[in-house]
């Protein structure tokens, strides 16, 4: 017999008495303002929202924001006149130069502060890790209050997603709180008022 | 049988040696347990929450063979390879089939307390396979080839200098720097260069989800996102319980997990793997070592609820003051004492007996085992096979004799109270291990029944 069968086998004695699913398993958070939840959750894990009202506004902050800074890369039409890193490369090695990356997302969650993004998304799933900096841009009206209403968005993960909050970090060293681990050392969302 | 680990309390009784490095490892785990509880108190249904994921992993085990088909249907469909694995020793092989296949004997791996539970690297290493753990703490107890003594906080037991030291001798850091920035800087370099040379990573499973055939990996650093994403090839080794049933109860486990291991609201990430990339290979390799034994025992097969978040680990009084090494087993603290004798009776006999009992592990669990309960039963079980230190065997015989006739119990404990109050040099002694590191306390005058029967009536 093989592993598998021999495993399942085993599960099949071994398992106990079938119970059902629990009735509950999604519940609701209501928060009195769930951008200004979304906002003091970020602020806690060191990542700036910034709201802007159109691609105009985007485009003038990135520039403000990431003034000097070469290798930019970006997933966003409207912005490649500020991008000079073309993502149009076969080998996502070749991402290792990137400094700052701006990047589409499809939503925000405000219990927790993460953004989903995904392959909908990327050219590379490696872009939003590799880059020093990154930045995320989503739909102002895009924010949910929790996992639960998060998934229920979440139709489909397609080949691969991520829910990311914040920069990467680590307390690995005494428990002391450091920034910028193996991904992006600092984080941006920008809301986008119009689609 | 030959013994070259200590029992849990000959070790702890070593690392209790220095006393205000004690203090100081209690103190750390104790301030991440508050950060738990903190966390834990800004959700209003937090214990329905808890509740709900105790209940969707009991459907789990009473639903684990049709839940491991779905999902390795589902992820076939998805163009992932599938592999079972009966024991250790066959997931090592076929890590290492697969890496020979693809000519690869370099690999980045990010945290798998399963990995660790097969002693995979030792293996790949005599069979001339590098391994570089990528998690920051795993890279730490790496590079002092010593395995983590925490399965959320690998390195817990370490002091800044200690990794200063270790990171000048290895990564060519400053002599006596000991900055947290500046040396995990020196880190993440040091990786990234492994990063962009590995062909192949390996890295575990949080949740497999049975209806999408999908998996999740949550870290705070990224690593194994920068792993799996700049491989040609992705291992990925879960245990068979890692199963849920439906990507929507993702939203129960997630919301529990960050908060009762860190106090975070979620990991910095939580990437959701489906399909290999383009041109990737995606493996996953479903591993049993044991557990499907522990399914069959009714009185602990709850603890193959776990989630892995190590809130029982911080919460313990014992854990806190005796490191995680004492343990002797990849998953230490309280559950890692109930998952151990299932592996091997004899070498792990120790393990229940290295907890006050005090039910705070049970208390703080998002998943609610019954962790306290199952290592008292634990107890039982091991004298009644033999597996019990003589010592202590006669204690729980003298024990369970007093407890057995409740007039005896009154006498023996007057007795006791007297013995105490009268000569309490008795007592305080080493040749009482309960006097060790402490003070015994002060008798009572009176029994609580004494009490009770004398107070009852007014
Ligand atoms: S037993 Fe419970 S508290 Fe302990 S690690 Fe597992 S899930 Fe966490």
């Amino acid at each position: 017999m093989s592993s598998r069968d021999r495993i399942l086998a085993q599960i099949r004695q071994n398992k106990p008495e079938a119970v059902p699913l629990p009735a509950v398993t999604t519940f609701k958070s209501d928060f009195a303002d769930t951008e200004e939840k979304f906002r003091e959750t970020l602020a806690a894990i060191y990542t700036e929202v910034i709201a802007v009202k159109n691609l105009e506004e985007l485009t003038q902050k990135a520039e403000e924001l990431y003034k000097g800074v070469v290798n930019r890369a970006t997933t966003i039409p409207a912005l490649s006149a500020w991008a000079d890193f073309s993502l149009n490369v076969s080998d996502p090695h070749e991402l290792e130069t990137v400094e700052i990356a701006i990047v589409q997302a499809e939503f925000g969650v405000a219990e927790n502060g993460a953004v989903w993004i995904s392959d909908r998304y990327l050219p590379h799933r490696v872009l939003p890790f590799i880059t020093q900096n990154l930045a995320i841009v989503i739909p102002r009206n895009a924010l949910v209050d929790n996992m639960h209403e998060a998934y229920a968005r979440l139709q489909d993960t397609l080949g691969w997603g991520c829910f990311i909050a914040g920069p990467s970090k680590t307390a690995d060293i005494e428990q002391s709180l450091v920034i910028g681990a193996h991904g992006a050392r600092s984080m941006v969302i920008f809301l986008l008022e119009d689609d | 049988m030959s013994k070259t680990v200590m029992e849990h309390a000959e070790a702890s009784e070593v690392f209790n040696r220095d006393e205000p490095y004690v203090n100081w490892h209690d103190e750390t785990l104790w301030f991440v347990r508050q950060k738990r509880d903190k966390s834990s108190r800004q959700l209003p249904e937090w214990e329905q929450l808890r509740e709900a994921a105790s209940g969707i992993k009991h459907y789990v085990l009473s639903h684990l063979d049709e839940l491991l088909i779905s999902f390795e249907q589902k992820a076939k469909e998805n163009g992932v390879q599938v592999h079972w694995a009966a024991n250790a020793a066959e997931h090592n092989e076929i890590v290492l089939g697969l890496l020979k296949k693809h000519r690869i004997d370099k690999m980045v791996k990010s945290k798998s307390m399963l990995t660790e539970e097969c002693h995979m690297n030792e293996f790949l290493h005599k069979n001339g396979i590098e391994v570089i753990d990528t998690d920051l703490g795993e890279r730490i107890v790496q590079l002092r080839n010593e395995p983590p003594s925490h399965i959320v906080l690998p390195a817990i037991h370490l002091k800044k200098k200690d990794i200063g030291d270790l990171f000048h001798e290895h990564l060519g850091t400053e002599a006596g720097a000991t900055d947290p920035q500046y040396l995990t800087e020196a880190a993440r370099q040091h990786l990234r260069d492994k990063f962009l040379t590995r062909r192949a990573a390996l890295t575990g499973v949080n949740f497999a989800v049975a209806e999408t055939g999908g998996f999740v990996v949550s870290t705070n650093e990224g690593n194994a996102d920068m792993g799996a994403h700049l491989a040609d090839i992705h291992i990925a080794c879960m245990g068979f319980e890692k199963i849920i049933p439906k990507q929507e109860h993702l939203g129960v486990f997630l919301r529990l997990l960050a908060r009762s291991a860190t106090g975070q609201p979620i990991t910095t990430y939580s990437s959701h793997f489906k399909k290999p990339r383009e041109g990737q290979e995606m493996h996953i390799i479903i591993v049993d070592n044991g557990r499907s034994t522990q399914l069959g025992r009714k009185d602990f097969r709850n603890s193959l609820k776990c989630i892995r978040c190590g809130a029982c680990m911080n919460t313990c009084p014992v854990y806190r003051r005796s490191g995680g090494h004492s343990y002797h087993n990849a998953v230490a603290g309280p559950i890692g004492s109930i998952l151990a004798p299932n592996l091997d009776m004899t070498k792990n006999a120790d393990l229940p007996f290295a907890s006050t009992l005090c039910g705070s592990c049970s208390n703080v669990c998002p998943v609610k085992i019954d962790i306290h309960d199952q290592l008292y039963k634990w107890r039982q079980v091991l004298a009644k096979e033999g597996h019990v230190h003589k010592s202590k065997e006669i204690g729980i015989r003298a024990m369970s004799a007093v407890l057995a006739q409740p007039r005896f119990y009154q006498w023996s404990g007057r007795l006791g109270r007297t013995v105490m109050r009268a000569m309490p040099f008795v007592v305080n002694n080493a040749l009482n291990p309960w006097y060790k590191q402490r003070d015994m306390p002060e008798p009572p005058k009176e029994s609580f029944r004494d009490w009770y029967v004398r107070n009852r009536k007014n």
